[in-house]
């Protein structure tokens, strides 16, 4: 039961004046808590949404799975050999995959009002995006972690030890965050979802694809080798193989950072002005 | 100096085009400090993209915009730190629930986590919102998720705060809890510029109203200078015998000294006139007369037909450049 307007509408008044009279303008938040607080709000969206958890989920099975079982006897003359050789890729390849969301989640969530409600905030504006991209941090951990446990069930056995694993996650992540960046100038500058889903794909095939993630490029025709060679996914795949079976060079991890600071090097100057200047 | 610290919002020559649209086609606005102002206009004539040049959204194409004396585009930082906006879609996010929303935008602002709870939980108690606190924002209703909106917006209370349509497609009370929101915060200092298509809603609230149509400023003044400036009321008389009418009319133009206009229900007719007596001489004429009357009324004209008079159409009636607006 509510009780009568009559009897509540003066201490309604009342309240709607005294929340009004607060004139208490804090100190505004930093950079970092700025960008905590949006990662926080990329987390709670994943909490009341789950269902977008779907494709760190069932992509990571469903590729390590398929390339597994079918390819491997094939490719490596069995399957459990093959694994060995896979499971470092497929983390790479799942999780770049993965990385295309962020550009759409972007695309939609910038459609939205909200989105002018932050932009026309004093926060520091990069904030809102560099905090969904650390959401996207936890997705990615979470399709790593799947594919690692999965590997591990089916007899995965890498000799980097924990450390080794957790290590390449990492690196996988520095990586991503890098990528995503890009991501973000096709979300800012494409007009829906769906195409920038297609565009991300026409990118992430071929980047995927011709490299060292499925089949050693020694076998390749050596014209194709020299593209394999100089893919930045062949570079995260080596080192993050590198990291997992314990044989890992200093220089494979340095290549890496290097690719990852030059994305965000590019791309974030990139995203942050498509974003200054949205209409 | 002392004349300039009054003014809140100052453009001038305020111009913005989308390709070949000019939404905004200079533009020339003075708001006073503590005052609603109302931008009244209608679909694509230019209200949004003003508000969203004005919350440095966008950046003008040329004029100046002042506002409390920051330029958006130089000192857009400045400028943000004093005002809230209220967008015309809702600018919340509807997978999270009202307390999450509220909670984001005190953190953003720099309060602790513990303050922006409290003052979270402070803004859902005074919006009667209390109960619906954790539910996502998706399942509100209408009403609701538009109070939210604006307890968003005065997490921090602003100096000046930007509603668009803060009541398009609300049901009455919803309505009217809007409006009382509104003028709670007048009370409280706040200076208010709202955007409306609906006329009353204008003449309610605001101190003064500028016309926009096409992106131009076509009338401005108080909402008493505006209807003054289309000339004088009208008396409607409604009688109970149509049959009498040609008789009433005969009296009415006879006391009255102006014409009179026979309206489309044939028990009515009226003259155009503000002089109350002078109406009421006309009136106890028409009763001198025999002609028994239901219904009279002595009124200022209408927005409605403040509009027609300017743009020589009605507002209602221009929904062709809705996409304009949209697209913008």
């Amino acid at each position: 039961m509510t009780a009568p307007t009559t009897s509540t509408a003066p201490s309604q008044e009342e309240t709607l004046r005294s929340a009004l009279s607060a004139r208490k303008r804090p100190q505004r938040a930093n950079a970092l808590s700025a960008s905590l607080t949006f990662g926080w709000r990329a987390l709670l969206k994943i909490k009341h949404v789950p269902e977008q958890l779907f494709d760190v989920t069932a992509f990571p099975i469903m590729f390590t799975l398929m390339f597994t079982y079918l390819f491997g006897g094939a490719i490596a003359g069995s399957t459990g050999e093959y694994l060995q050789f896979l499971l470092p890729g497929i983390l790479v390849q799942t999780v770049v995959f993965i990385t295309m969301y962020t550009g759409m989640g972007l695309n939609t969530d910038v459609t939205k009002g909200v989105f002018d409600r932050f932009r026309s905030m004093p926060v520091w504006h990069p904030a809102a995006l560099v905090g969904a991209l650390l959401g996207d941090a936890a997705r990615y951990a979470m399709a790593s972690a799947m594919v690692v446990v999965l590997g591990l069930i089916l007899g995965f056995r890498p000799a980097g030890g924990v450390a080794g694993v957790l290590l390449s996650v990492a690196l996988v992540l520095v990586f991503s965050f890098g990528l995503s960046w890009a991501w973000t100038v096709l979300g800012l500058i494409l007009r829906t979802p769906n195409s920038v889903m297609m565009a991300s794909f026409l990118f992430l095939f071929p980047l995927t694809f011709a490299s060292n993630i499925f089949v050693d490029p020694k076998t390749m025709p050596d014209w194709l080798e020299t593209i394999v060679g100089a893919n930045p996914i062949t570079h995260l795949v080596s080192a993050v193989r590198g990291l997992m079976h314990g044989t890992v060079a200093a220089q494979q991890v340095v290549w890496v950072l290097l690719i990852s600071a030059a994305l965000v090097v590019v791309f974030a100057p990139l995203t942050m002005h498509l974003y200054r200047n949205k209409t | 100096m002392d004349s300039r610290s009054d003014i809140a919002i100052e453009t001038s020559g305020l111009v913005k085009t989308f390709g070949k649209t000019r939404a905004v086609d200079g533009v020339d606005l003075a708001v006073r400090r503590g005052m609603v102002y109302g931008l009244l206009g209608p679909n694509g004539a230019g209200k949004t993209t003003t508000i969203r040049v004005l919350a440095t959204l966008l950046r003008p194409d040329s004029g100046t915009v002042q506002v409390f004396g920051h330029d958006v585009v130089g000192e857009a930082d400045a400028v943000r730190g004093r005002v809230s906006l209220t967008g015309q879609f809702a600018s919340v996010d509807e997978d999270l629930t009202g307390l999450e929303n509220l909670v984001l935008i005190a953190r953003l602002l720099g309060f602790s986590r513990k303050e922006s709870r409290a003052r979270s939980h402070e803004l859902l108690d005074a919006f009667g919102l209390a109960e619906a606190a954790g539910r996502q924002v998706k399942n509100y209703s209408g009403g609701m998720r538009r109070r939210l909106d604006i307890a968003a917006s005065i997490v921090v209370t602003p100096d000046l705060i930007f509603l668009d349509e803060p009541t398009a497609g609300l049901d009455p009370r919803s309505r009217n809890q809007v409006w009382e929101i509104v003028r709670a915060l007048v009370a409280g200092g706040t200076t208010v510029l709202l955007t409306t298509q609906y006329l009353d809603e204008a003449d309610q609230l605001a101190d003064r109203i500028a016309v926009i149509d096409h992106g131009r400023v076509i009338a401005e003044g108080a909402p008493g200078e505006l209807k003054a400036s289309v000339g004088s009321g009208a008396l409607h008389v409604r009688l109970r015998d149509p049959e009498d009418r040609p008789e009433a009319g005969r009296v009415l133009s006879g006391t009255l000294g102006v014409p009179v206009h026979l309206e489309s229900d044939p028990a009515a007719l009226s003259a155009r006139t503000s002089d109350p007596g002078r109406v009421a001489h006309a009136l106890a004429e028409l009763s001198r007369s025999g002609v028994p009357i239901t219904d009279f009324s002595l009124g200022q004209p209408s927005l409605d037909e403040v509009f027609l008079t300017l743009t020589g159409r009605t507002a209602e009636a221009d929904d062709s450049t809705d996409t304009e607006e949209d697209a913008a």
